[in-house]
Protein backbone atom coordinates (compact mmCIF):
# COMPACT_ATOMS: atom_id res chain seq x y z
CA UNK A 1 0.00 0.00 0.00
CA UNK A 2 1.56 3.17 -1.42
CA UNK A 3 1.82 6.04 1.75
CA UNK A 4 0.06 9.56 1.37
CA UNK A 5 2.05 12.23 2.54
CA UNK A 6 1.32 15.69 3.61
CA UNK A 7 2.92 18.60 2.10
CA UNK A 8 4.74 21.28 4.57
CA UNK A 9 0.68 22.77 5.34
CA UNK A 10 -0.53 19.43 6.49
CA UNK A 11 -2.43 18.79 3.06
CA UNK A 12 -2.27 15.82 1.03
CA UNK A 13 -0.76 16.93 -2.42
CA UNK A 14 -3.85 16.28 -5.03
CA UNK A 15 -1.22 14.68 -7.65
CA UNK A 16 -0.22 11.99 -5.61
CA UNK A 17 -3.56 11.08 -4.17
CA UNK A 18 -5.20 10.74 -7.73
CA UNK A 19 -2.15 8.65 -8.89
CA UNK A 20 -2.17 6.15 -5.69
CA UNK A 21 -6.04 6.13 -6.50
CA UNK A 22 -5.21 4.86 -9.88
CA UNK A 23 -2.22 2.40 -9.05
CA UNK A 24 -5.48 0.87 -6.31
CA UNK A 25 -7.85 0.25 -9.16
CA UNK A 26 -5.01 -1.18 -11.73
CA UNK A 27 -4.18 -3.87 -9.36
CA UNK A 28 -7.90 -4.57 -8.68
CA UNK A 29 -8.89 -4.27 -12.16
CA UNK A 30 -5.44 -6.32 -13.15
CA UNK A 31 -5.42 -8.78 -10.79
CA UNK A 32 -9.26 -9.96 -11.81
CA UNK A 33 -9.09 -9.63 -15.25
CA UNK A 34 -5.28 -10.42 -16.15
CA UNK A 35 -3.38 -13.51 -14.86
CA UNK A 36 0.22 -12.32 -16.67
CA UNK A 37 2.31 -10.92 -13.86
CA UNK A 38 4.29 -9.14 -16.27
CA UNK A 39 1.40 -6.89 -17.31
CA UNK A 40 0.22 -5.96 -13.86
CA UNK A 41 4.22 -5.22 -12.79
CA UNK A 42 4.13 -2.93 -16.40
CA UNK A 43 0.77 -1.32 -15.32
CA UNK A 44 2.11 -1.06 -11.96
CA UNK A 45 5.12 0.73 -12.57
CA UNK A 46 3.40 3.29 -15.28
CA UNK A 47 1.04 4.58 -11.83
CA UNK A 48 4.27 4.55 -9.71
CA UNK A 49 5.99 6.90 -12.28
CA UNK A 50 2.94 9.43 -12.06
CA UNK A 51 3.28 8.67 -8.17
CA UNK A 52 7.06 10.13 -8.39
CA UNK A 53 6.21 12.76 -11.04
CA UNK A 54 3.64 14.29 -8.13
CA UNK A 55 6.67 13.58 -5.53
CA UNK A 56 9.11 15.36 -7.56
CA UNK A 57 6.73 18.38 -7.46
CA UNK A 58 6.56 18.47 -11.68
CA UNK A 59 5.09 22.13 -11.63
CA UNK A 60 5.91 22.94 -7.97
CA UNK A 61 9.27 23.26 -7.97
CA UNK A 62 11.53 26.27 -9.01
CA UNK A 63 13.15 26.36 -11.64
CA UNK A 64 16.89 26.40 -10.98
CA UNK A 65 17.79 28.33 -13.38
CA UNK A 66 16.48 32.45 -14.29
CA UNK A 67 16.04 31.27 -18.75
CA UNK A 68 13.23 28.66 -17.16
CA UNK A 69 11.00 30.77 -15.35
CA UNK A 70 9.01 31.79 -18.61
CA UNK A 71 10.22 35.92 -18.58
CA UNK A 72 12.60 35.08 -21.85
CA UNK A 73 11.36 34.14 -25.14
CA UNK A 74 14.78 34.26 -26.16
CA UNK A 75 17.06 34.11 -23.71
CA UNK A 76 20.27 34.18 -25.91
CA UNK A 77 19.44 37.53 -26.82
CA UNK A 78 17.58 38.60 -23.97
CA UNK A 79 14.22 38.79 -25.48
CA UNK A 80 11.43 39.10 -22.95
CA UNK A 81 7.91 37.18 -23.94
CA UNK A 82 5.72 39.09 -25.40
CA UNK A 83 2.94 38.03 -22.60
CA UNK A 84 5.36 39.75 -19.59
CA UNK A 85 4.54 43.34 -19.41
CA UNK A 86 6.87 46.13 -18.44
CA UNK A 87 6.05 48.43 -15.92
CA UNK A 88 7.78 51.38 -13.90
CA UNK A 89 6.17 52.86 -10.93
CA UNK A 90 5.93 56.41 -10.50
CA UNK A 91 7.15 56.54 -7.24
CA UNK A 92 10.51 53.78 -6.68
CA UNK A 93 11.47 51.92 -3.41
CA UNK A 94 15.08 53.07 -2.71
CA UNK A 95 17.55 49.71 -3.71
CA UNK A 96 20.93 51.51 -2.84
CA UNK A 97 21.04 52.86 -6.72
CA UNK A 98 20.45 49.74 -8.16
CA UNK A 99 18.94 50.35 -11.98
CA UNK A 100 15.76 48.14 -12.03
CA UNK A 101 13.21 46.56 -14.45
CA UNK A 102 10.12 44.97 -13.52
CA UNK A 103 7.66 42.85 -15.78
CA UNK A 104 3.91 41.23 -14.94
CA UNK A 105 2.37 38.35 -16.48
CA UNK A 106 -1.28 38.17 -16.02
CA UNK A 107 -3.21 34.91 -16.85
CA UNK A 108 -5.37 34.80 -20.27
CA UNK A 109 -8.58 36.92 -19.15
CA UNK A 110 -7.73 36.80 -15.54
CA UNK A 111 -8.43 40.30 -14.00
CA UNK A 112 -7.27 42.09 -11.12
CA UNK A 113 -10.02 43.36 -7.90
CA UNK A 114 -8.83 47.03 -7.94
CA UNK A 115 -12.43 48.03 -5.83
CA UNK A 116 -9.49 49.15 -2.94
CA UNK A 117 -7.49 51.35 -5.07
CA UNK A 118 -4.74 50.69 -2.04
CA UNK A 119 -4.80 46.65 -2.22
CA UNK A 120 -5.52 45.18 -5.32
CA UNK A 121 -6.44 41.55 -4.92
CA UNK A 122 -3.98 39.80 -8.46
CA UNK A 123 -5.60 36.52 -9.91
CA UNK A 124 -3.91 33.07 -9.14
CA UNK A 125 -0.98 32.96 -11.98
CA UNK A 126 0.31 36.63 -11.13
CA UNK A 127 3.68 36.62 -11.69
CA UNK A 128 6.01 39.28 -11.16
CA UNK A 129 10.13 40.01 -12.03
CA UNK A 130 12.43 42.37 -11.32
CA UNK A 131 15.48 42.98 -12.22
CA UNK A 132 18.54 44.44 -10.19
CA UNK A 133 21.55 45.68 -12.18
CA UNK A 134 24.55 47.55 -10.66
CA UNK A 135 26.93 48.50 -13.40
CA UNK A 136 25.64 44.29 -14.17
CA UNK A 137 23.08 42.66 -13.91
CA UNK A 138 22.69 41.25 -9.75
CA UNK A 139 20.07 39.26 -9.49
CA UNK A 140 16.40 39.06 -10.95
CA UNK A 141 13.47 38.51 -7.81
CA UNK A 142 10.30 36.55 -8.46
CA UNK A 143 6.97 36.62 -6.69
CA UNK A 144 4.05 34.28 -7.86
CA UNK A 145 0.61 34.32 -7.18
CA UNK A 146 0.18 30.49 -6.37
CA UNK A 147 -3.39 30.56 -4.19
CA UNK A 148 -5.71 32.47 -3.00
CA UNK A 149 -3.60 34.36 -0.05
CA UNK A 150 -0.52 32.35 -1.13
CA UNK A 151 2.54 33.71 -3.01
CA UNK A 152 6.05 32.03 -3.44
CA UNK A 153 9.57 34.16 -3.94
CA UNK A 154 12.05 33.24 -5.54
CA UNK A 155 15.91 35.10 -6.77
CA UNK A 156 18.30 34.24 -8.98
CA UNK A 157 22.20 35.28 -9.17
CA UNK A 158 23.54 36.53 -12.19
CA UNK A 159 26.75 35.10 -13.17
CA UNK A 160 29.64 36.78 -13.68
CA UNK A 161 29.79 36.59 -17.27
CA UNK A 162 26.01 37.03 -17.88
CA UNK A 163 25.13 34.38 -19.41
CA UNK A 164 22.63 33.04 -17.19
CA UNK A 165 21.36 33.35 -13.54
CA UNK A 166 20.73 30.69 -11.13
CA UNK A 167 17.87 29.94 -8.02
CA UNK A 168 19.46 31.06 -4.30
CA UNK A 169 18.73 28.91 -1.15
CA UNK A 170 15.88 29.86 0.60
CA UNK A 171 18.25 31.77 2.92
CA UNK A 172 19.35 34.38 0.01
CA UNK A 173 23.39 35.20 -0.41
CA UNK A 174 24.65 37.77 2.00
CA UNK A 175 27.23 40.11 0.98
CA UNK A 176 27.17 39.16 -2.15
CA UNK A 177 28.61 41.75 -4.51
CA UNK A 178 30.34 45.12 -4.15
CA UNK A 179 28.13 48.25 -5.02
CA UNK A 180 30.26 50.57 -3.16
CA UNK A 181 33.18 50.80 -1.80
CA UNK A 182 33.59 48.54 1.09
CA UNK A 183 29.27 48.14 0.56
CA UNK A 184 28.18 44.80 -0.59
CA UNK A 185 24.88 44.21 -1.93
CA UNK A 186 22.85 41.59 0.33
CA UNK A 187 19.95 39.08 -2.36
CA UNK A 188 17.50 38.48 0.41
CA UNK A 189 15.76 35.17 1.44
CA UNK A 190 12.48 34.08 1.32
CA UNK A 191 11.56 35.55 4.97
CA UNK A 192 13.05 38.95 3.70
CA UNK A 193 10.63 38.86 1.27
CA UNK A 194 7.93 38.01 3.15
CA UNK A 195 8.82 41.00 5.59
CA UNK A 196 7.61 43.51 2.50
CA UNK A 197 5.20 41.29 0.50
CA UNK A 198 3.11 39.57 3.09
CA UNK A 199 0.16 41.35 5.36
CA UNK A 200 -2.39 39.70 6.91
CA UNK A 201 -3.31 37.95 3.69
CA UNK A 202 -3.14 41.42 1.14
CA UNK A 203 -1.73 40.72 -1.94
CA UNK A 204 1.60 43.53 -1.34
CA UNK A 205 3.20 44.26 -4.37
CA UNK A 206 4.84 47.63 -3.59
CA UNK A 207 5.21 49.06 -7.22
CA UNK A 208 1.88 47.71 -9.04
CA UNK A 209 -1.08 49.89 -7.81
CA UNK A 210 -3.46 52.46 -9.10
CA UNK A 211 -1.14 55.36 -7.82
CA UNK A 212 2.22 53.79 -8.98
CA UNK A 213 0.51 53.27 -12.17
CA UNK A 214 -0.85 56.05 -12.50
CA UNK A 215 -0.40 57.86 -15.96
CA UNK A 216 -0.04 61.33 -14.03
CA UNK A 217 3.35 60.97 -12.86
CA UNK A 218 5.23 62.97 -10.54
CA UNK A 219 8.25 64.13 -12.49
CA UNK A 220 9.66 65.44 -9.12
CA UNK A 221 9.92 62.02 -7.76
CA UNK A 222 13.37 60.58 -6.35
CA UNK A 223 15.20 58.51 -9.10
CA UNK A 224 11.98 59.17 -11.58
CA UNK A 225 12.49 56.67 -13.81
CA UNK A 226 10.90 57.53 -17.62
CA UNK A 227 8.01 56.20 -18.59
CA UNK A 228 8.43 55.13 -22.39
CA UNK A 229 5.71 53.27 -24.88
CA UNK A 230 7.37 49.91 -23.68
CA UNK A 231 5.95 50.41 -20.33
CA UNK A 232 2.12 49.50 -19.10
CA UNK A 233 0.48 51.77 -17.17
CA UNK A 234 -3.09 52.21 -15.72
CA UNK A 235 -4.92 53.32 -18.82
CA UNK A 236 -3.84 50.37 -20.62
CA UNK A 237 -5.07 47.75 -17.94
CA UNK A 238 -8.61 49.86 -18.10
CA UNK A 239 -8.73 49.41 -22.09
CA UNK A 240 -7.57 46.04 -21.78
CA UNK A 241 -9.87 45.00 -19.17
CA UNK A 242 -7.82 44.19 -16.74
CA UNK A 243 -9.29 45.72 -13.93
CA UNK A 244 -12.54 45.31 -12.09
CA UNK A 245 -14.01 47.23 -9.83
CA UNK A 246 -11.94 50.32 -10.36
CA UNK A 247 -13.70 53.72 -8.70
CA UNK A 248 -14.83 55.63 -11.74
CA UNK A 249 -13.35 58.52 -10.62
CA UNK A 250 -9.79 57.31 -11.68
CA UNK A 251 -11.05 56.44 -14.82
CA UNK A 252 -11.36 60.14 -15.61
CA UNK A 253 -8.92 61.68 -12.87
CA UNK A 254 -5.67 59.21 -12.49
CA UNK A 255 -4.61 59.29 -8.74
CA UNK A 256 -1.96 61.17 -7.52
CA UNK A 257 -0.84 62.28 -4.09
CA UNK A 258 -2.71 65.81 -3.17
CA UNK A 259 0.18 67.83 -2.16
CA UNK A 260 -0.37 71.60 -1.64
CA UNK A 261 2.94 71.87 -3.17
CA UNK A 262 4.94 69.95 -6.19
CA UNK A 263 7.76 69.48 -3.53
CA UNK A 264 5.49 68.04 -0.90
CA UNK A 265 3.48 65.90 -3.79
CA UNK A 266 7.04 64.75 -4.44
CA UNK A 267 7.86 64.05 -0.78
CA UNK A 268 4.96 62.15 0.14
CA UNK A 269 4.92 59.88 -3.02
CA UNK A 270 8.67 58.65 -1.71
CA UNK A 271 6.99 58.48 1.91
CA UNK A 272 3.70 56.32 0.21
CA UNK A 273 6.27 53.90 -1.49
CA UNK A 274 9.82 53.92 0.77
CA UNK A 275 8.01 53.89 4.21
CA UNK A 276 3.89 53.19 3.69
CA UNK A 277 4.79 49.81 2.53
CA UNK A 278 4.83 48.54 6.21
CA UNK A 279 3.44 51.76 8.14
CA UNK A 280 -0.22 52.01 6.91
CA UNK A 281 -3.53 50.80 8.81
CA UNK A 282 -4.14 47.63 6.88
CA UNK A 283 -0.82 46.33 8.20
CA UNK A 284 0.13 43.76 11.30
CA UNK A 285 2.10 46.93 12.23
CA UNK A 286 -0.73 49.32 12.19
CA UNK A 287 -0.33 48.93 16.05
CA UNK A 288 2.83 51.76 15.91
CA UNK A 289 0.05 54.17 14.74
CA UNK A 290 1.99 55.80 11.57
CA UNK A 291 -0.27 56.04 8.57
CA UNK A 292 2.52 56.78 5.65
CA UNK A 293 0.37 55.20 3.09
CA UNK A 294 -1.94 58.39 2.31
CA UNK A 295 -5.25 57.42 1.55
CA UNK A 296 -6.09 57.84 -2.40
CA UNK A 297 -9.67 59.82 -2.60
CA UNK A 298 -9.92 62.15 -5.26
CA UNK A 299 -11.07 64.87 -2.70
CA UNK A 300 -8.19 63.69 -0.39
CA UNK A 301 -10.04 62.94 2.59
CA UNK A 302 -8.33 61.35 4.95
CA UNK A 303 -4.79 62.75 3.74
CA UNK A 304 -4.52 65.18 6.92
CA UNK A 305 -5.63 62.52 9.34
CA UNK A 306 -3.10 60.26 8.07
CA UNK A 307 -0.35 62.76 8.31
CA UNK A 308 -1.21 63.58 11.86
CA UNK A 309 0.01 60.19 12.67
CA UNK A 310 3.71 61.53 11.79
CA UNK A 311 3.42 65.33 12.01
CA UNK A 312 3.89 67.32 15.16
CA UNK A 313 3.41 63.81 16.91
CA UNK A 314 6.05 62.80 19.60
CA UNK A 315 8.48 59.99 18.72
CA UNK A 316 9.28 56.77 20.69
CA UNK A 317 12.31 56.85 18.97
CA UNK A 318 14.70 59.28 20.57
CA UNK A 319 17.03 60.38 18.21
CA UNK A 320 21.11 60.34 20.23
CA UNK A 321 22.78 63.09 21.40
CA UNK A 322 19.73 65.60 20.97
CA UNK A 323 19.78 66.99 24.50
CA UNK A 324 16.51 67.08 26.06
CA UNK A 325 14.82 68.05 22.93
CA UNK A 326 12.26 66.15 22.28
CA UNK A 327 12.07 64.40 19.60
CA UNK A 328 9.06 63.98 16.67
CA UNK A 329 8.50 61.72 14.33
CA UNK A 330 8.27 65.19 11.85
CA UNK A 331 9.09 68.22 13.84
CA UNK A 332 7.42 71.08 11.11
CA UNK A 333 10.43 73.29 10.50
CA UNK A 334 13.18 71.53 11.61
CA UNK A 335 14.28 68.19 10.17
CA UNK A 336 16.77 67.53 12.76
CA UNK A 337 14.24 66.97 15.41
CA UNK A 338 12.39 64.54 13.67
CA UNK A 339 13.38 60.74 13.84
CA UNK A 340 11.97 60.21 10.05
CA UNK A 341 14.60 62.18 8.91
CA UNK A 342 17.57 60.47 10.99
CA UNK A 343 16.12 56.85 10.65
CA UNK A 344 16.53 57.58 6.84
CA UNK A 345 20.00 58.92 7.14
CA UNK A 346 21.36 56.44 9.77
CA UNK A 347 22.68 52.72 8.38
CA UNK A 348 23.09 51.73 11.86
CA UNK A 349 21.70 48.77 11.28
CA UNK A 350 19.61 49.03 14.47
CA UNK A 351 18.21 52.06 13.87
CA UNK A 352 18.09 52.46 10.04
CA UNK A 353 14.82 52.78 8.16
CA UNK A 354 13.86 50.95 5.68
CA UNK A 355 15.38 48.15 8.17
CA UNK A 356 16.42 46.06 5.29
CA UNK A 357 16.66 46.17 1.26
CA UNK A 358 19.62 48.91 1.56
CA UNK A 359 23.05 49.98 3.32
CA UNK A 360 23.23 52.87 1.38
CA UNK A 361 21.23 56.51 2.60
CA UNK A 362 19.40 58.06 -0.68
CA UNK A 363 20.76 61.30 -0.11
CA UNK A 364 18.46 63.00 -2.59
CA UNK A 365 15.18 61.81 -1.17
CA UNK A 366 16.66 63.01 2.56
CA UNK A 367 17.91 66.05 1.34
CA UNK A 368 14.04 66.74 -0.65
CA UNK A 369 11.79 65.37 2.50
CA UNK A 370 14.38 67.59 4.72
CA UNK A 371 13.60 70.45 2.60
CA UNK A 372 9.27 70.09 2.76
CA UNK A 373 9.92 69.71 6.17
CA UNK A 374 11.66 72.91 6.83
CA UNK A 375 10.31 74.91 4.18
CA UNK A 376 6.76 73.92 3.51
CA UNK A 377 5.68 72.35 6.90
CA UNK A 378 7.49 75.11 8.72
CA UNK A 379 6.07 78.25 7.38
CA UNK B 1 -49.56 22.97 40.52
CA UNK B 2 -52.24 25.34 39.02
CA UNK B 3 -53.35 25.78 35.74
CA UNK B 4 -51.33 29.54 35.92
CA UNK B 5 -48.43 27.92 36.97
CA UNK B 6 -48.38 25.26 34.86
CA UNK B 7 -48.18 27.90 31.70
CA UNK B 8 -44.89 29.09 33.02
CA UNK B 9 -43.41 25.83 33.09
CA UNK B 10 -42.22 25.45 29.53
CA UNK B 11 -41.00 29.07 29.20
CA UNK B 12 -38.67 28.73 32.65
CA UNK B 13 -37.92 25.39 31.69
CA UNK B 14 -36.45 26.93 28.23
CA UNK B 15 -34.85 29.77 29.68
CA UNK B 16 -32.86 27.64 31.87
CA UNK B 17 -31.60 25.45 29.20
CA UNK B 18 -30.51 28.69 27.47
CA UNK B 19 -28.67 29.64 30.26
CA UNK B 20 -27.26 26.21 30.75
CA UNK B 21 -25.80 26.04 27.29
CA UNK B 22 -24.57 29.43 27.00
CA UNK B 23 -22.98 28.95 30.46
CA UNK B 24 -21.22 25.71 29.79
CA UNK B 25 -20.25 27.53 26.09
CA UNK B 26 -18.57 30.04 27.98
CA UNK B 27 -17.09 27.97 30.51
CA UNK B 28 -15.65 25.76 27.48
CA UNK B 29 -14.01 28.54 26.11
CA UNK B 30 -12.89 29.79 29.26
CA UNK B 31 -11.21 26.36 29.72
CA UNK B 32 -10.04 26.10 26.02
CA UNK B 33 -8.24 29.48 26.71
CA UNK B 34 -6.67 28.19 30.14
CA UNK B 35 -5.84 25.00 28.29
CA UNK B 36 -3.60 27.56 25.90
CA UNK B 37 -1.69 29.75 28.07
CA UNK B 38 -1.07 26.50 30.12
CA UNK B 39 0.35 24.86 26.90
CA UNK B 40 2.52 28.50 26.45
CA UNK B 41 3.77 28.72 30.23
CA UNK B 42 5.27 24.92 29.04
CA UNK B 43 6.58 25.99 25.91
CA UNK B 44 7.90 29.16 27.91
CA UNK B 45 9.32 26.92 30.31
CA UNK B 46 11.03 24.59 28.17
CA UNK B 47 12.56 26.78 25.49
CA UNK B 48 14.44 28.77 27.84
CA UNK B 49 12.92 32.11 27.87
CA UNK B 50 13.05 32.96 31.44
CA UNK B 51 17.00 32.38 31.26
CA UNK B 52 17.59 35.75 29.36
CA UNK B 53 14.22 37.50 30.11
CA UNK B 54 14.02 36.77 33.89
CA UNK B 55 17.12 38.76 35.24
CA UNK B 56 18.85 36.52 37.63
CA UNK B 57 20.18 37.62 41.25
CA UNK B 58 22.22 35.89 44.04
CA UNK B 59 20.48 34.26 46.08
CA UNK B 60 21.47 31.69 48.65
CA UNK B 61 22.50 29.18 46.71
CA UNK B 62 24.04 31.00 43.90
CA UNK B 63 22.19 32.58 40.84
CA UNK B 64 18.89 32.06 40.28
CA UNK B 65 16.38 34.09 38.47
CA UNK B 66 14.25 36.72 40.19
CA UNK B 67 10.46 35.64 40.11
CA UNK B 68 9.48 38.91 41.04
CA UNK B 69 10.58 40.67 37.65
CA UNK B 70 9.15 37.26 35.76
CA UNK B 71 10.06 37.64 31.70
CA UNK B 72 10.88 41.88 32.35
CA UNK B 73 13.94 41.74 30.49
CA UNK B 74 16.82 43.66 31.77
CA UNK B 75 16.11 46.17 34.23
CA UNK B 76 16.12 49.41 33.45
CA UNK B 77 17.29 50.97 36.76
CA UNK B 78 20.87 48.92 35.95
CA UNK B 79 23.00 50.98 33.66
CA UNK B 80 25.53 48.75 31.93
CA UNK B 81 28.54 50.54 31.60
CA UNK B 82 30.12 49.57 28.13
CA UNK B 83 30.66 46.44 27.46
CA UNK B 84 34.55 44.95 26.78
CA UNK B 85 35.83 44.98 23.66
CA UNK B 86 34.54 41.55 21.87
CA UNK B 87 37.99 39.83 20.63
CA UNK B 88 39.70 37.39 21.47
CA UNK B 89 38.67 33.86 22.90
CA UNK B 90 36.27 35.33 25.46
CA UNK B 91 34.31 37.09 22.16
CA UNK B 92 30.69 37.24 24.56
CA UNK B 93 30.28 39.34 27.56
CA UNK B 94 27.13 39.07 29.55
CA UNK B 95 26.13 40.74 32.66
CA UNK B 96 25.24 39.70 35.87
CA UNK B 97 21.83 39.21 34.97
CA UNK B 98 22.06 37.40 31.95
CA UNK B 99 19.97 40.60 30.62
CA UNK B 100 22.87 42.40 28.39
CA UNK B 101 24.96 40.67 26.20
CA UNK B 102 28.05 42.28 24.78
CA UNK B 103 29.56 40.46 21.26
CA UNK B 104 29.79 40.98 17.70
CA UNK B 105 27.07 42.62 17.12
CA UNK B 106 27.08 45.19 19.73
CA UNK B 107 25.34 45.16 22.85
CA UNK B 108 22.07 43.85 23.47
CA UNK B 109 19.08 44.08 26.46
CA UNK B 110 16.99 41.02 26.95
CA UNK B 111 12.98 42.64 26.00
CA UNK B 112 9.90 43.21 28.62
CA UNK B 113 8.04 40.57 27.61
CA UNK B 114 4.76 40.98 29.85
CA UNK B 115 1.91 42.67 28.36
CA UNK B 116 2.53 46.28 29.63
CA UNK B 117 1.57 48.44 26.27
CA UNK B 118 4.32 51.17 26.89
CA UNK B 119 7.44 48.91 27.69
CA UNK B 120 6.36 45.12 27.22
CA UNK B 121 4.69 43.57 24.53
CA UNK B 122 1.19 45.21 25.04
CA UNK B 123 0.89 46.92 21.41
CA UNK B 124 1.63 43.81 19.86
CA UNK B 125 -0.81 41.61 18.41
CA UNK B 126 -0.27 37.89 17.80
CA UNK B 127 0.29 38.27 14.43
CA UNK B 128 3.72 40.40 15.74
CA UNK B 129 4.38 38.20 17.75
CA UNK B 130 4.54 34.99 14.93
CA UNK B 131 5.98 37.15 12.45
CA UNK B 132 8.59 38.31 14.89
CA UNK B 133 9.48 34.43 15.54
CA UNK B 134 9.45 33.39 11.76
CA UNK B 135 11.31 36.43 10.04
CA UNK B 136 13.85 36.74 13.39
CA UNK B 137 12.88 40.78 12.88
CA UNK B 138 10.96 43.19 15.15
CA UNK B 139 7.39 42.95 14.84
CA UNK B 140 7.98 40.54 11.88
CA UNK B 141 9.35 44.65 10.19
CA UNK B 142 11.60 46.27 11.68
CA UNK B 143 15.21 45.53 12.79
CA UNK B 144 16.67 42.12 13.20
CA UNK B 145 16.44 40.48 16.29
CA UNK B 146 20.44 40.21 17.54
CA UNK B 147 22.11 37.05 19.53
CA UNK B 148 21.61 35.51 21.97
CA UNK B 149 18.11 35.31 20.91
CA UNK B 150 17.57 32.05 19.24
CA UNK B 151 14.62 32.82 16.71
CA UNK B 152 16.45 30.54 14.17
CA UNK B 153 15.92 27.61 16.46
CA UNK B 154 12.58 29.07 17.43
CA UNK B 155 11.14 29.98 13.69
CA UNK B 156 10.16 26.01 13.33
CA UNK B 157 7.34 26.15 16.23
CA UNK B 158 4.06 25.38 14.91
CA UNK B 159 1.49 28.53 14.74
CA UNK B 160 -0.53 26.71 17.52
CA UNK B 161 2.86 26.68 19.48
CA UNK B 162 3.28 30.42 19.07
CA UNK B 163 -0.30 30.92 19.59
CA UNK B 164 0.04 29.37 23.43
CA UNK B 165 3.51 31.00 23.79
CA UNK B 166 1.66 34.32 23.26
CA UNK B 167 -1.66 33.60 25.19
CA UNK B 168 0.71 32.86 28.65
CA UNK B 169 2.62 36.01 27.69
CA UNK B 170 0.10 38.00 27.83
CA UNK B 171 -1.24 36.15 30.88
CA UNK B 172 1.52 37.20 33.38
CA UNK B 173 1.65 39.89 35.66
CA UNK B 174 1.90 43.36 34.05
CA UNK B 175 5.60 44.97 34.98
CA UNK B 176 6.34 48.23 33.65
CA UNK B 177 10.41 48.39 32.72
CA UNK B 178 11.52 50.02 29.74
CA UNK B 179 14.79 48.48 28.75
CA UNK B 180 17.39 50.47 26.95
CA UNK B 181 17.74 50.56 23.04
CA UNK B 182 20.82 48.03 21.64
CA UNK B 183 24.12 49.41 20.85
CA UNK B 184 25.78 49.26 17.28
CA UNK B 185 29.13 48.18 17.06
CA UNK B 186 30.88 51.41 15.86
CA UNK B 187 28.69 52.13 13.01
CA UNK B 188 28.47 55.93 11.27
CA UNK B 189 25.79 57.69 12.86
CA UNK B 190 24.78 60.88 10.21
CA UNK B 191 26.35 64.13 10.20
CA UNK B 192 24.40 66.59 12.21
CA UNK B 193 22.93 69.56 10.07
Amino acid sequence: MSKIRLNESGNVKLSELIATTLLLMCRRLISRYCHWRGTQAIFGMLVLACVLRGESGAGGANPKSLSETGLYSDFATKSIAKENLMYSPQYALWSDGAAKKRWVYLPPGATIDASDAENWVFPVGAKFWKEFTFGKRVETRIIEKTAPEKWSYQTYAWNEDQTDAFLVGANGSRNHCEIAEGIKHDIPGVNDCKVCHEGDGRDVILGFSALQLSPDRDSLAPHAEKFDSTMIDLNFLIAQGRLTNLADEFKTKPPRIQGKTPRERAALGYIWANCGGCHNADDPLASVGMELKLPLRPDSSGQDSALASVVGHPSKFKIPDNGEDPTYRILPGYPEHSSLIYRMQTRNPIRQMPPLGTKIVDQEAVDLISEWIREDLGK
Amino acid sequence: MGRASRKFVFPVLGLLCLVLFYSTRATGEGSANQSRIDHGRQLVLTHGCGDCHTPWKLGANGPEPDSSRLLSGHPQELVMPPAPPAQGPWLVNASATFTAWGGPWGVSFSKNLTSDKETGLGNWTEENFIQTMRTGREMGKGRMLLPPMPWPSYQHLTDEELKSMYAYLMSIPVIKNKIPDPVAPSAPEPAKK
